[in-house]
């Protein structure tokens, strides 16, 4: 007896030793890319591009290429409208009324499109009722909704909510449709297994499961609130409302100021990516980094 | 084999069995109208036995684990089961959002472990399957083996007395295969699980299990079953497990060769 546990112990060890080795073979060994090679592939290549435009747009205006100076403005001349705003201290109000509402209006858009399409992916009866409806509102550009808000809600902040809501609304339901649509059957059948049927099953593995395509939605909802909000900026104007970037531009157009246009078009395209590269894609690169579904490049 | 279990069968009848299939059927609708593929299976798997399923394709061995597991239900006939089964899929079947350690305490958080016990629950079945450094690693960073394994703690964190196992080593290379057989049979050995193995693989069958039963195909049937008396440990090249994997190879050909004859 003694000597049949010993070859079994003995057994034992050279097993755990075997697996040992076959783990320490079989895994990946992962290191973080360089802070240089960071600078040098992602961050150079598009500020060259961008000095690279603004270099050729300089000199064609300033070697009369271009036309009309009052058509087209120079950069400097862009820079000089921002400069000015920034000793004014206007530049700042102008970002945050806008960048106020469309993060409020995208908070709530939030809080409607989740239960929303969490409804539609789950239950199949209101999909079909509303699924087709949720789609086809995604390609309906959200201007067309501002001249009936402005009816029915008169010219305030709630108007401009009401539009990016419309338009926000139903890329976040959608996507997180997508994403639910998209979390593989075998997830769902382990957990039933485990227990998860139910709320605990939308909790515990619908919901993170289709976190990637719910970020993709969020994603696009904040572009779709963007753009909805500088539509209803540009074409609501109101002393009331205050000065957004819509407005500003809606200004200059009417001062014919094509560089203060252009500061406003400038000022709407960096916020809209600003808010993008600092909230959106981390987050997204967060989620997808830590299922391993990130390609490193 | 049943004086045997009758000690243990003196309050419920149906404590006697981990898991008994009786007269089970199950149909499909297909394209041709409704399509038998369990055709009057019965199979008892007694407390601590470890039976192996075998057969080719088209035997409907992963839906009659599909019922046992109570994913789906039988057509006609019952399953009754002591306690809910544990399952365990040929992909691991991990959730990529939860690191390995957090995983198996899902599976004990849903069978309602107390969260301070799961903690360090979580980290003796990852001790358990040899995995103890693991608890923080994320699914993609363990290999295949390793995957399984955790699986196979999670699997048990479950605390279920019958284990089901759908061709779970069938996508591993042959050396890590052969590792994890050793493993299985002596986790099943320390925790006294009933397990119920789904495979294609005679060789697999039969180093592992006590009882092999081969189902025939397009219905699936019971066509025969072997007692494996070999003891264990043994090794997938013995020279015992050989001898009985060719016989039963030659069975489980003929019931193949059985459906290309018209």
């Amino acid at each position: 007896m003694a000597s049949t546990e010993t070859t079994a112990a003995k057994d034992g060890n050279d097993l755990a030793g075997l697996e040992a080795g076959l783990d320490a073979l079989e895994t990946v060994q992962s290191s973080r890319t360089p802070f240089r090679r960071t600078l040098t592939q992602k961050v150079l290549p598009p500020i060259v591009a961008i000095a690279l435009v603004l270099g050729i747009w300089q000199i064609l205006v300033s070697t009369g290429v271009a036309g009309d100076p009052t058509k087209l403005p120079s950069p400097s001349d862009v820079w000089g409208e921002l400069r000015e705003s920034w000793l004014q201290g206007t530049l700042h109000e102008y970002i945050w009324t806008s960048v106020s509402r469309g993060l409020l209006g995208f908070l709530l858009a939030l809080a409607i499109g989740t239960p929303l399409g969490l409804v539609v992916a789950r239950v199949r009866f209101v999909r079909a009722a509303i699924g087709p409806i949720l789609s086809g509102l995604q390609s309906l550009p959200s201007v067309a909704w501002v001249p009936p808000a402005v009816i029915w809600l008169g010219l305030n902040d709630s108007m401009m909510y009401a539009v990016i809501l419309l338009g926000a609304v139903p890329s976040i339901a959608n996507g997180l449709v997508s994403g639910v649509d998209q979390v593989p059957p075998l997830f769902l059948r382990a957990g039933r297994t485990l227990g998860a049927t139910g709320l605990k099953g939308t909790w515990h593995i619908v919901m993170p499961a289709a976190l990637p395509g719910y970020l993709a939605g969020l994603k696009q909802g904040w572009a779709f609130s963007w753009r909805s909000l500088m539509a209803a900026e540009i074409i609501a104007s109101s002393p009331d409302l205050g000065v957004g970037l819509g407005q500003l531009l809606e200004n200059g157009r009417q001062t014919s100021s094509m560089s203060m246009v252009f500061f406003a078009i400038l000022l709407i395209l960096i916020v809209g990516i600003a808010i993008d590269l600092l909230i959106f894609s981390p987050l997204e690169r967060w989620v997808l980094r830590s299922r391993g579904l990130l390609a490193r490049s | 084999m049943a004086t045997a279990l009758a000690k243990a069968a003196d309050t419920d009848a149906s404590v006697e069995h981990a898991a008994r299939i009786d007269h089970v059927s199950k149909s499909f609708a297909g394209p041709a109208g409704q399509q038998l593929v369990l055709d009057d299976i019965t199979l008892d798997v007694a407390p601590g036995e470890f039976v192996t399923l075998l057969g080719a394709s088209g035997c409907g061995k992963s839906t009659l684990l599909n019922l046992v597991a109570g994913l789906d239900r039988p057509s006609a006939g019952s399953i009754t089961t002591d306690g809910r089964p544990a399952l365990m899929f040929q992909e691991h079947a991990l959730f990529p959002w939860l690191t390995a350690g957090k995983n198996i305490e899902l599976a004990l958080k849903l069978r309602g472990v107390p969260k301070t016990e799961r903690r360090e629950r979580a980290e003796e079945l990852l001790e358990l399957v040899r995995l103890k450094g693991a608890y923080g690693k994320r699914v993609h960073e363990l290999s295949g083996g390793m995957r399984q394994r955790v699986a196979m703690a999670r699997a048990l964190a479950q605390d279920s007395k019958l284990l089901l196992m759908d061709e779970p080593f069938a996508a591993l290379d042959a050396i890590t295969r052969d590792v994890l057989h050793d493993e299985l049979t002596r986790i099943w050995r320390e925790t006294q699980l009933s397990v119920l193995f789904v495979t294609h693989n005679v060789r697999e069958a039969v180093r592992l299990a006590q009882r092999v039963v081969l189902l025939s195909s397009r219905p699936g049937r019971v066509a025969r079953e072997w007692t494996v008396d070999i003891p264990q440990p043994r090794r997938i090249e013995d020279a015992a497990v050989a001898e009985l994997s060719r016989e039963i190879t030659e069975e489980l050909r003929g019931e193949i060769r059985r459906h290309g004859q018209h």
